[in-house]
């Protein structure tokens, strides 16, 4: 890879940001990149919006994107996916988990999508949250579930079995097969 | 070894591989995991970790084992600094024994922090104080390590200051994994009251004792590889430290592959250590330059320092620094980007957001969250009343639905305030309740125990009537979780007698006092308007755990 991959993930505060950043960063150290990640704790864990910036390539120093860096924008949620498209610069790709946590006076799902639509960015919108409830019977491992969408198109430059050592490496043994097959369901 | 770890992490590292054997903190975002994570592997490590009532007691607890030998460590936010620093300062006048290390965790952006934008670098040359600056996981274990090295030559306390974009960052670090011995580490206090005890005349020897102490380490400051020359030989230089830095590398790439071709040749200047300042590498630095930026967030304080330095070294340097950069909020790449570019005379159209209009998503009280119960019942009892607002996951009362605090401070400051603005409504020569305001106070229980008894007492003794609602949720919540005095349980997770804070008001002399199940609402109603005509101050405890906590302990 020529140049640094800027990634930004942003979500709801609870939704699993943390965890996800986690895996990818240690996917891209377990690819041999040099990587640097920002996240945020506290106050902003508490339901409001959150944002987390990765960036790996061969050499990082900063670890926040610039705006209209980013090479990938993975939104947990719909509204706040819309919210980081004002960021999205011309080769930006936006991958939106189809799923809306509303709160009073946020606007209808429908509105969202249509003005994710117009949004001048490759667009994937997925129902990761709610593939993860059907098949899975939990939705909270849908992080997992957009990063394997991610690697199966190729938005993120990973391969399958470097995201598969690195989940082995920081998920819990306890939720190890549930975070995996969330991945291999996104993925394939 | 060589590891992804988060910043915090990265500093335990260095603690435990320069022998750390007592560890005390008070919890803050974006410091915490320091003591959480210590809490998790102390015992194996025959450390001993606490998390304190306060930050105050946390250095006074440091204080007490360095002087008894042990190499301590101790953690808290930016805020923090204020709470512990009447103690602080005489330390740097006794100086340590043991080694220590202090980190203060600035949070500029306010990401995580309510009442100030705090730059905590003051303190260092307030308090004399060596204060070192890390950018970086890997600079979080280098410095953390450097740091006990100072603090054991030279005997005094060294300060680690970092920002969240540092504590919260991850990278890979690469760090030695000490096996430690499980047996604690027991401190021998060997008397020396001329040394531990401030008292004049002996107050001001000390004061000699310490500035020539900071002369001598700021020799080591000269030649310190932490104040590090990279780039070329261009005549516009940048001196920068902490996570600036990395923006700037970042800039100058940047900018190097656009429009300044020649942005790979400005020399930058990083500087570690941000107290002492290594005054003559910086003279030298800046001896031919024409030009130099300064970045560094918030206040220009290395701008100062350089715009004495250069008067003596080059009088025709042209400083730059807040007059390019803002001194409000966090920086970045971009902001330095723009900077640069003034400085260096290219045009630079820094990318524009889109305006997309969307209400914004604050934070709010999680689902279940018994404060849910308090906060409606307070608005409708007593719609005029005055609100006093605290620390904590209550903060969340200042955000809409609920909109409830009229003022919010500092941790423990609700109570204090309610109790002035209480006895300016309601003077003593007026009858107490008679139609004047009513004031309602509220904290949490990490924040009774923190510095809000203090608060309590002043009223009682000096006879206000506000209504103080304790919402007591059973644990120190907003900062991740942790055990305070009310739980029965240690940091390390050891039992411990659990304080109550129905007995402690009890005895501060609160006569009114209601411990209730919030979700009992309508006990909490009448009882609210019970109090709230009493011509004393009253106290409603409200006790229901945590709705996160809760459904963690149910698992």
């Amino acid at each position: 890879m020529e140049k640094t991959f800027n990634l930004i993930l942003t979500g709801v505060g609870g939704q699993g940001i943390i965890t996800l950043l986690q895996v990818i960063d240690e996917t891209a150290f377990v690819e041999g990149y040099d990587v640097r990640s920002s996240e945020l704790h506290g106050l902003s864990q508490r339901g409001g919006s959150v944002e987390a910036h990765i960036r790996f390539g061969r050499k990082v120093y900063s670890p926040m994107v610039q705006n209209g860096q980013a090479d990938l924008i993975i939104a947990l949620e719909l509204l706040e996916g819309l919210r980081e498209s004002a960021k999205a610069g011309g080769k930006t790709r936006l991958l939106v988990n189809e799923y809306l946590l509303p709160f009073i006076g946020s606007p209808a799902k429908e509105e969202i999508v249509k003005d994710l639509n117009k949004v001048k960015s490759e667009l994937y919108l997925v129902p990761a949250s709610q593939e993860c409830k059907d098949k899975l019977q939990n939705d909270v491992v849908c992080t997992l579930y957009l990063l394997g969408y991610a690697v199966g198109k190729g938005l993120i430059p990973f391969k399958k079995e470097s995201v598969l050592r690195a989940i082995k490496n920081v998920i819990p043994e306890k939720y190890l097969d549930l975070n995996i097959n969330a991945f291999k369901l996104g993925h394939d | 070894m060589k590891k992804i770890l988060l910043g915090n992490d990265a500093i335990i590292q260095g603690a435990l591989a320069s022998g750390v054997s007592f560890v005390s903190g008070y919890p803050g975002c974006p410091s915490a995991e320091i003591g959480d994570n210590f809490g998790k592997i102390a015992k194996e490590n025959g450390v001993y970790a606490e998390w304190s009532t306060n930050e105050k007691t946390a250095l006074e607890a440091a204080i007490g084992a360095s002087f008894s030998g042990l190499k301590s460590l101790v953690n808290m936010k930016s805020f923090g600094i204020n709470v512990c620093s009447d103690s602080l300062l005489p330390l740097a006048y006794t100086g340590t024994k043991g080694a220590m290390v202090i980190v203060v965790a600035d949070d500029p952006s306010c990401w995580s922090s309510a009442q100030t934008e705090q730059n905590s670098r003051v303190y260092a040359g307030f308090g004399h104080i060596p204060m070192l600056e890390p950018s970086d996981p890997q600079e979080c274990y280098d410095f953390t390590k450097l740091a006990y090295k100072i603090s054991e030559e030279f005997n005094t306390p060294v300060i680690l200051h970092t920002t969240t974009r540092v504590n919260h960052q991850k990278a890979p670090v690469i760090f030695s994994e000490v096996k430690r011995d499980s047996q604690p580490k027991v401190g021998n206090f060997v008397k020396n009251p001329h040394q531990f005890s401030t008292m004049p005349p002996r107050t001001l020897e000390m004061k000699k004792e310490l500035l020539d102490k900071i002369k001598k380490i700021k020799q080591i400051a000269e030649v310190s590889e932490t104040n590090q020359i990279t780039g070329g030989k261009s005549k516009i230089g940048i001196i920068t430290s902490g996570i600036s830095y990395l923006h700037v590398k970042e800039a100058l790439e940047f900018l190097g592959s656009t429009c300044l071709p020649e942005g790979r040749d400005l020399p930058v200047l990083k500087l570690g250590f941000f107290y002492p300042l290594p005054e003559k590498k910086i003279k030298n630095f800046i001896k031919n330059l024409e030009k130099v930026l300064i970045v560094e967030e918030l206040d220009g304080y290395l701008e100062k320092e350089i715009t004495v330095l250069a008067k003596g070294a080059n009088c025709k340097l042209e400083i730059f620094g807040k007059s390019v950069l803002s001194e409000i909020g966090e920086l970045n790449t971009e902001k330095i980007t723009v900077a640069l570019a003034k400085v260096t005379g290219k045009k630079f159209v820094a990318f524009k957001t889109k305006k997309i209009d969307l209400p914004k998503r604050t934070a709010r009280l999680c689902e279940g969250c018994p404060y849910w119960y308090v906060f409606p019942v307070l608005r409708r009892v007593a719609p005029d009343a005055i609100f006093g607002g605290d620390i904590g996951c209550n903060m969340i009362a200042n955000l809409p639905p609920h909109s409830l605090s009229d003022y919010m401070f500092a941790m423990g400051a609700g109570i204090g305030i309610s109790h002035g603005v209480s006895k300016a409504v309601n003077p003593a020569f007026v009858e107490a309740s008679a139609g004047r305001q009513k004031v309602i106070s509220i904290m949490g229980d990490g924040t009774f125990f923190h510095s809000g008894i203090a608060g309590l007492i002043n009223a009682v003794y000096n006879k206000s009537n506000p209504l103080v609602v304790i919402l007591d949720n059973r644990i120190t919540a907003m900062t991740g979780h942790q055990p305070n005095p009310g739980m029965g349980k240690t940091l390390m997770g050891e039992d411990t007698q659990e304080l109550s804070i129905e007995e402690i008001t009890k005895a501060c002399g609160v006569k009114n006092i209601k411990v209730l199940d919030p979700i009992n609402v309508q006990e909490l109603e009448s009882t609210v308007k019970e109090f709230l005509e009493k011509g004393e101050i009253s106290v409603i405890i409200c006790k229901r755990i945590c709705a996160l906590l809760a459904k963690r302990q149910a698992k």
